[in-house]
């Protein structure tokens, strides 16, 4: 009973229809085999697609139905905050769909109907590795953006946390530790996907980096942070002060070119009350990290005007089982009761709706090769070896 | 099959022992009488060169001694285990000495065994010459004389039934549709059951003859009347499925079906319920089967029978196994789900299934590592000096 290994075949075809703009090609891994048939065009509405782009008009009758992500918001707002793996698929089917699922609409009904006078409601997506966590967060993110909120996103918190390849101790502060690459190049993601606030906002306080370098207050944010994206040994206290900045004025003026609702975003937030896995030259754990440090600063709900989204995450985590998948578990004594109380969202493996939907759409674009799969047999074996989970669904497929 | 009625073999055996007994004095006298055709006996050794032996290790008083002392010996053991002497058969005795002497060894040939002493003693041929060094059988300087005088066996009988269809012939009956021997279901005798047979060793080239042979005389229509020879060089086979017990099916309270069945590979112990009506969920240990098993190798064991007998989202699965490694643990519970699957499945099936080879245990183990040797196969560094 074993599957073929097929390579997928690659066949450009010469009528390549664009039913929207070139997303990022940058050519290196794979060539695109996705074509655009004439019959795509002429039912749009096939049973597991929808044309309703927004996010904002997703609802139940949506659930199980893939919508298409805008390439230029693909670009503006996940440089990196989608998972590796469906960015490979974004650029092999030269699109970007994400289906609608339960968890992600109950996230977005929820930041629909929340007060933001109030300090910032935490929400966490916990379930299973491989359910769609990190998918349902992109889409709840992807809403709050559509809806013109300013957007703090964290694609992984574990990458702070281990397999850094400088760690300097901080200017500001003796004990403390830095990591200039990481947050730097957290700034320029921050960067893209906020432009338009960069020039409005402005700094509350005077920052003093080093002895000849400095930071007026009233300067606009945009300059805060090139000068952390320029300055390397200071750019984690950048994004300290930049966080503190926005913490400041998120629900501060509700009315006016000021106002705007933040979205903060983190993915793994269990690495934030774990343990590094990072050492000192002397090979001693370091106490504390500067973005960590900030980070949690952030989590905590002493401001207004905004939503705490988090997902949590195994697959990246240091030191925790496997099969630990409850915020409890993975969160800890200490990340607990600082997260607490937050909403927790559960997300479990497809449905037979949503899965049927997910088979339906990678026949459609012709990722199932093997003549097998197409049949009700195959379905079933493919139903059994996944046991309806997204990420092993996808791997599964990515050979056939 | 030997102990009952083999004509074919000659094995004489002398009345007169080969060590002189009081019987020596009547040998000059006497004419040689003519030879005794004796039952032979069966030998319980596989692939034992019968006729390297040589003639006679054991005289035939020898042997007759040892089948009085056994049969006393059997009485005793019935006495001892308190079960009637008369009725007391040969699984009893097994089931006594296993009892009795109980032996911790693997290979079962090493344990003690109580059994008739034709089947310990191994066949002999007896002296096949007289007192003046003359053989007594005319094929004796060929140096296989059995093997010889049963080719000549068989073609005489092809000649007869010649003779009879020439017969059949002049009396205007011959007919080509006469009663076939039925042949489904056996097989011809291995080289190795012929050498026993004959208690002489054949070579391979002797026994591709002596089966051309036969076909022959098969092949000839009114074959039917030396059918009891023939069927005597046939060997039954078993049908194999019929072995496989099948678990009972039995009822929930709620009238859901559900089977029960084990597994095991290699250290490994599975042991599944598979429920009827279900919808594909596999449990093992409480966790589900994707926790538990993250290979798709192993998913892929757990599929192979449900796919192969096409019933894949009818079940739900729910089992324990402990022991080994992934892939035995995966092994284990591909047995135990064959198994339990054989009860909600036809006869047919049954016989495809295991054709498929999923009701075989894997009898593979970890070898044992040798003295002498870094690991089981493993030497050390061979030095030249």
């Amino acid at each position: 009973m074993n599957l073929h290994k097929l390579t997928s075949r690659l066949c450009p075809k010469a009528t390549q229809k664009f039913r929207h703009l070139h997303i990022q090609s940058s050519g290196q891994q794979l060539e695109a085999v996705a074509v655009e048939t004439a019959s795509a065009e002429a039912n749009p509405l096939s049973v597991f697609r929808t044309s309703e782009r927004d996010p904002t008009y997703h609802s139940e009758g949506h659930s199980g139905q893939y919508y298409t992500l805008p390439p230029t918001h693909i670009q503006k707002l996940f440089p990196y905050g989608l998972p590796p793996r469906f960015q490979l698929q974004i650029k092999t089917f030269n699109e970007g769909c994400v289906m609608v699922r339960p968890p992600a609409l109950e996230l977005i009904s929820y930041l629909k109907r929340a007060d933001y006078s109030k300090p910032p409601l935490r929400y966490v997506l916990y379930g299973d590795i491989g359910t769609g966590k990190t998918m349902s967060l992109c889409h709840a993110l992807h809403y709050c953006y559509s809806q013109g909120w300013l957007i703090v996103h964290v694609p992984d918190a574990h990458l702070w946390v281990k397999n850094c390849k400088e760690l300097l101790p901080s200017s500001s502060r003796p004990s403390r530790f830095d990591q200039p690459i990481q947050a730097s190049q957290w700034l320029k993601n921050f960067k893209i996907t906020n432009e338009r606030f960069l020039s409005k906002l402005k700094t509350t306080q005077r920052y003093v980096w080093t002895k000849r370098e400095s930071t007026e207050k009233g300067q606009p944010l945009g300059e805060l942070i090139d000068q952390g994206v320029n300055r390397m040994k200071s750019s984690s206290d950048v994004v300290g002060a930049v966080l503190r900045e926005l913490r400041l004025q998120a629900g501060g003026a509700t009315e006016g070119e000021g106002a705007f609702k933040l979205a903060v975003a983190v993915d793994g937030v269990n690495a934030l009350w774990g343990k590094t896995s990072l050492k000192k030259e002397d090979r001693t754990m370091p106490e504390e990290l500067t973005l960590i440090h900030n980070l949690r600063k952030m989590m905590k709900n002493n401001w207004s005007g905004g939503a705490i989204l988090t997902a949590l995450s195994q697959t990246g985590s240091v030191f925790k089982p496997r099969s630990a998948y409850l915020p409890s578990e993975l969160l800890g004594e200490e990340g607990f009761d600082n997260m607490e109380p937050f909403v927790p969202v559960s997300v479990s493996n497809y449905n037979e709706k949503e899965f049927e939907s997910c088979y339906l759409y990678y026949l459609d674009r012709n990722w199932l090769q093997h003549p097998h799969s197409r049949s009700e047999e195959g379905k079933k074996e493919l139903i059994f070896l996944s046991n309806k989970n997204p990420s092993i669904l996808e791997r599964l497929c990515a050979f056939l | 099959m030997a102990a009952s009625g083999c004509r074919g073999v000659r094995s004489i055996l002398w009345k007169y022992g080969s060590c002189g007994k009081n019987f020596c004095v009547s040998r000059s006298k006497t004419v040689p009488q003519l030879p005794v055709r004796q039952i032979c006996v069966s030998s319980s050794l596989w692939k034992k060169n019968l006729a390297a032996a040589g003639p006679q290790k054991f005289t035939q008083e020898f042997i007759d001694k040892q089948v009085e002392e056994f049969e006393v010996g059997k009485r005793h053991l019935a006495n001892m285990m308190g079960e009637d002497p008369e009725t007391f058969t040969q699984e009893d005795i097994d089931r006594s000495i296993a009892y009795l002497f109980p032996s911790g060894l693997f290979e079962k040939r090493a344990r003690p065994v109580m059994k008739h002493p034709d089947e310990i003693f191994p066949k002999q041929t007896a002296i096949q010459w007289d007192a003046e060094g003359r053989p007594f059988h005319f094929l004796f300087y060929t140096g296989r004389q059995s093997y010889y005088s049963l080719l000549h066996d068989v073609y005489e009988k092809i000649l007869a039934i010649e003779r009879h269809q020439d017969k059949m012939r002049n009396k205007g009956l011959f007919t080509s549709e006469t009663k076939q021997i039925l042949l489904t279901g056996s097989r011809w005798l291995l080289k190795e059951e012929i050498e026993e047979y004959l208690v002489e060793n054949i070579s391979d080239h002797d026994y591709v003859r002596l089966i051309q042979l036969m076909e022959k005389l098969l092949s000839m229509p009114y074959c039917s009347l030396e059918e009891e020879f023939i069927l005597k060089f046939r060997k039954q086979l078993e049908a194999q499925s019929s072995k496989h017990e099948i678990p009972a099916l039995q009822y929930d309270p709620q009238g859901v079906a559900f089977s029960v069945a084990d597994g095991r590979r290699k250290t490994a112990k599975a042991s599944i319920t598979l429920r009827d009506s279900g919808s594909g969920n596999i449990t093992i240990n409480g966790r589900n089967y994707l926790h538990c098993f993250p290979l798709l190798q192993d998913r892929e064991q757990l599929m192979f029978p449900l796919h192969f007998v096409g019933m894949l989202g009818r079940f739900d699965i729910e089992g324990s196994v402990e022991g080994s490694g992934h892939s035995a643990q995966a092994g284990a519970l591909r047995l135990a789900i064959s198994r339990a699957l054989l009860s909600f499945v036809s006869e047919g099936e049954v016989e495809r299934i295991r054709q498929a080879g999923l009701l075989t245990a894997d009898p593979r183990i970890r070898e044992r590592k040798k003295p002498g040797q870094e690991g089981a196969r493993k030497k050390f560094t061979w030095k030249k000096r």
